[in-house]
């Protein structure tokens, strides 16, 4: 399983990039060895608002729909219309490939998240 | 939750590195390498499944013959020896206990294969229909494997395991007591891909012995180790149900589009009456097939829509490996069924855009 120092990680296997008060968000490859061949994914419109914890998008592979959950609050900025067409992409490069760029409403929200050696550790747990 | 049961192949679902999953309370493998991958191998080349989970019962005696046409829906009457057919089992209200497969070895001798989540409700419901018939049924759910090996591949692959001339073996026939790689074991030319292929039913103590060679001997050809989940996408690309899902206790045969299955002008079976009238009457809702015109993927259990007025639901979707299209079968009433009607298929939050289309998403390349 590959991971990234540097990224932040949450229980349900996303990952967050902060960059100024923004952060990029996709699956880790973690999340997508288990998803399997991704086939379809479904994201958020542009300027929708969640908070931590709710579902933002879908990723399906063949068989399942899975749901994907923001790990913070924010507003939607952009999502990366190209895995509309090339959904496989984020089975190639899961850390290349974010869903959604957000405008973090409440930074002290990152403070929950795990780094890369917590996030290797928790996933240990899981196997 | 209950321990998961486990079939004779166990150990090679570990060997070829399986994803397992509860099935029907059984362990069994949903992927190996991954669905797709399986899915073209079967298409193109072979697959080879573990299907030890399906309940099969023998059924022996004077009357054998007679119980059985009562039993189900088509006609076992003009069946030859070792010739096989599809059927369902229905209930007086017309609605369908099980679809199974009837191999006719003599006249006083069946073998029925069950669908393994039915398996209990099937037998207790066969043992209550006895009634008079003089005749004798045992359940060999527990004592039999089987292996089902599909592709167009399939014959060449285990014709080299084995003296037995495949070629003589017909679709939907069988043969008893056929020696594979050393095991006695009963291959019938069937299967549920839609590709030509056999189902190898043999003892446990063999069976992972032959899962190895027909494994090894497949190697070359391009054989894949394939799970349950490309068993179901390729099943529904062939538009075969999947009970649970196109069949169930509360859908009757001819609303699932398979009236071809159920003879109305034999003799009496359980049931009959019940379908003669809906025949008489017209149905009020059919199962029908549609594709997607806006991007999203249909799944089982979705609802479906005309307007925004609930109209049916979705039996079965996918993305199609083969088509990479996303395509379902859905129940709806039957003023929906014409081919070209809008729907919409409400996926989560959307409903989405769709039109009915031929249920033939895949033609079924079986050998003649």
């Amino acid at each position: 399983m590959k991971t990234i120092a540097g990224l932040l990680y949450s229980n349900d296997h996303e990952w967050i990039k902060v960059e100024d008060g923004k952060a990029y968000i996709g699956i880790t490859d973690y999340a997508q060895h288990a998803l399997g061949e991704i086939v379809y994914v479904e994201l958020p419109d542009v300027d929708s608002e969640f908070k931590a914890g709710d579902v933002f998008g879908v990723t399906e592979s063949v068989k399942a729909a899975s749901d994907s959950y923001l790990p913070v609050s924010g507003k939607v900025l952009e999502v990366n219309e190209e895995l509309s067409d090339s959904p496989q992409l984020i089975n190639e490069d899961p850390y290349g490939s974010w869903m959604v760029l957000i405008e973090l409403s409440d930074e002290t929200e990152l403070e929950q998240l795990m780094n890369e050696r917590q996030y290797q550790e928790f996933c240990g747990k899981e196997e | 939750m209950a321990e998961l049961r486990k079939t004779a192949l166990f150990p090679a679902h570990e060997k070829y590195k399986g994803k397992v999953v509860d099935y029907a309370g059984w362990a069994l493998p949903v992927q190996f390498e991954g669905i797709v991958a399986e899915h073209e191998a079967v298409r193109n080349a072979a697959g080879l499944f573990d299907v030890s989970h399906m309940g099969e019962v023998e059924i022996k005696g004077a009357q054998a013959g007679e119980y059985v046409q009562n039993l189900v829906t088509n006609d076992v009457s003009v069946l030859n020896d070792n010739q096989i057919l599809y059927t369902f089992m229905c209930y007086p209200h017309g609605g369908i206990v099980d679809d199974l497969l009837v191999y006719k070895f003599t006249n006083n001798h069946y073998f029925l294969v069950i669908n393994a989540g039915n398996v209990e409700k099937d037998y207790k419901w066969m043992k209550d229909n006895v009634g008079t018939y003089d005749i004798e049924m045992r359940n060999l759910s527990d004592d039999v494997s089987e292996l089902a090996l599909q592709g167009p591949k399939a014959q060449e692959i285990l014709q080299g395991l084995t003296d037995t001339d495949l070629s003589e073996i017909g679709f939907f026939y069988c043969k008893r007591d056929v020696n594979i790689a050393g095991a006695n074991c009963l291959i019938s030319r069937t299967g549920y891909t839609g590709e030509d292929g056999f189902e190898i039913y043999l003892d446990h103590k063999d069976a992972e012995a032959v899962w190895d060679k027909i494994m090894e001997a497949g190697q070359e050809k391009g054989i894949k180790a394939a799970g349950l989940g490309a068993r179901d996408t390729l099943r529904f690309e062939a538009t075969l149900p999947l009970y649970g899902n196109e069949l169930g206790e509360d859908i009757t045969p001819l609303e699932a589009g398979f009236g071809m299955f159920v003879k109305l002008n034999k003799a009496n079976f359980i049931g009959k009456e019940a379908l003669q009238k809906q025949k008489e009457e017209g149905l009020k809702r059919k199962i029908v097939g549609f594709e997607m015109e806006e991007n999203g993927i249909p799944r089982h259990g979705y609802d479906v829509l005309s307007n925004g007025t609930m109209i049916g639901f979705v039996t079965t979707g996918y993305f199609s490996p083969t088509l990479k299209i996303n395509i379902g079968l859905a129940m709806v009433d039957i003023a929906y069924a014409e081919l070209g009607t809008p729907l919409e298929i409400q996926i989560r939050k959307k409903a989405l855009k769709a039109k009915v289309v031929s249920k033939k998403f895949y033609s079924k390349n079986y050998k003649k």
